[in-house]
């Protein structure tokens, strides 16, 4: 398969056990892209967004990052890309932050770039630091995790992501634990990434916030994409009547 | 009845004694320090995927954590000799024993150490691109020894003591060198109360040292 995809998803499966959770997926992420995910509980889209970095290891499919497939290893045999390099260059942020609690802000920024990307800790820091100023955060660079309110949590979780320089960011519900207040905080983070054309991939229970930064939108339902396209279509003029119920529930 | 207590006899032995603390101070130190390397395989065996490699590593701990420790000595230095065909020093006998059998008991500790952590740790380093190796270096132990130093500590202080059964093939820690010194002065009461005094002074500081950590730590928190 040659395209200009950054990840190229074919035949995608995922069970555990008995439970089939993804069933066949294909999808193509491309450059530039901010590709919203949406769907019930369950549907399988948490699965999907953590099978892009091997988070979790696919049953079936193959799974290409700029053409090269994605091995289930750390280190890529040949062609194939390893989990190692892949997740340098695919970050990812959590619904809970998983932010380290023994480091400060600026130790959880910069561990990425300085442990794996051995770079040089002076330029690191700096970087780290221009990166907590984008987030509104660079006088919390000291403070520790267990200190910050929770919408600050995910903005230091969204630059430690970024030190990496990634290529592409995966988003999983990543105000889904905040309280309603500060999830305003952390969107306008993202809206601004996504104006400086970071392809992120982004599972969001924010419709209005889907409809308004996702350049496309994928329903899913039961492990599989149930229906796809550019957030206008998807969200204002549903056509299955499933998506419809589901969207319902949202504007209620 | 009022016994005359005669410390002064006790005393004149007391090179003895001390000669029982240092050599007791070396058992400890050299048992917990093979007990860490021990307790450390056996707990990353514990949390392999390989299913053999679990099953060794359960059945080491159960075997030194279900028997009572003063049998495993008189086993390592009567038994297994004879098992083996070759002689063993009861300095090699007790050492390799007590190393074992503390091992057992820091796998277990070091294993909920880390189990304890949340998945979360161990993904968030995955996913910034840490090998295992990484990951357990820079995010999972800092968090997991401060989990686990206090049941270590305590589990140290019991070692402490528990190198006085070394007694029983004859080591020259204190224990023994106190009963030595009885045999030779006749004053049981005065000599046991002395080596009670200083197992007693060996740990209080350590177990002071314990609870300051302690505190520290949920300080931090």
């Amino acid at each position: 398969m040659t395209n200009s995809a950054v990840i190229s998803v074919a035949g995608l499966g995922k069970s555990f056990g008995k439970l089939e959770v993804l069933k066949g997926i294909d999808l193509d992420l491309m450059p530039g892209e901010v590709l919203g995910v949406i769907g019930p509980s369950g549907s399988g889209k948490s699965t999907l967004i953590r099978c892009l970095n091997m988070m979790e290891v696919p049953t079936s499919g193959t799974i290409r990052f700029k053409g090269r497939e994605v091995s289930s290893r750390f280190r890529g045999r040949g062609e194939a890309i390893g989990t190692g390099e892949l997740r340098r260059k695919v970050g990812m942020v959590f619904q809970h932050f998983n932010l380290f609690p023994h480091l400060t802000v600026l130790g959880n920024v910069t561990a990425g770039p300085i442990k794996v990307l051995g770079e040089p800790r002076a330029e690191v820091e700096a970087r780290a630091m221009d990166l907590l100023g984008q987030v509104g955060l660079a006088d919390k660079a000291r403070a520790y995790p267990a200190h910050l309110s929770g919408g600050q949590k995910q903005r230091v979780a969204i630059a430690r992501a970024l030190a990496m320089r990634p290529e592409v960011l995966l988003l999983d519900e990543v105000t889904s634990a905040l309280d309603p207040e500060l999830v305003g905080e952390v969107l306008a983070v993202i809206r601004r990434l996504a104006d400086t054309g970071m392809t992120m991939v982004l599972i969001t229970h924010e419709m209005g916030f889907a409809a308004d930064v996702a350049s496309r939108v994928l329903f899913m339902e039961g492990g599989r994409i149930a229906e796809q396209g550019s957030a206008e279509e998807i969200l204002r003029k549903p056509e299955s009547e499933r998506l419809r119920a589901f969207l319902a529930r949202f504007h209620a | 009845m009022t016994y005359h207590w005669d410390f002064f006899t006790v005393m004149q032995s007391f090179d003895l004694l001390l000669w029982g603390v240092w050599t007791t101070f070396l058992y400890t130190i050299g048992s917990i320090a093979i007990g860490v390397v021990v307790g450390a395989a056996s707990c990353y065996a514990r949390l392999s995927r390989f299913w053999w490699l679990r099953l060794i590593s359960r059945s080491y701990q159960e075997l030194f954590r279900c028997t009572p420790l003063l049998v495993q000595i008189l086993w390592a230095y009567y038994a297994l000799p004879m098992l083996l065909g070759v002689s063993i020093s009861n300095t090699m006998a007790g050492l390799l024993t007590l190393s074992l059998y503390v091992g057992s008991f820091y796998a277990e500790i070091f294993r909920g150490g880390i189990l304890a952590l949340d998945k979360g740790q161990r993904e968030a380093s995955a996913a910034i691109g840490m090998s295992g190796l990484q990951s357990m270096r820079y995010v999972i132990l800092p968090q997991a020894i401060k989990n686990m130093l206090p049941s270590f500590i305590n589990q140290s202080v019991i070692q402490l003591k528990n190198t006085s059964l070394l007694y029983a093939i004859s080591i020259a820690e204190l224990t023994y060198m106190t009963s030595v010194v009885t045999s030779e002065t006749y004053r049981p009461l005065e000599a046991y109360s002395l080596a009670a005094v200083l197992y007693f002074a060996m740990l209080f500081p350590l177990t002071q040292v314990a609870d300051h950590f302690e505190r520290r730590m949920r300080r931090s928190d």
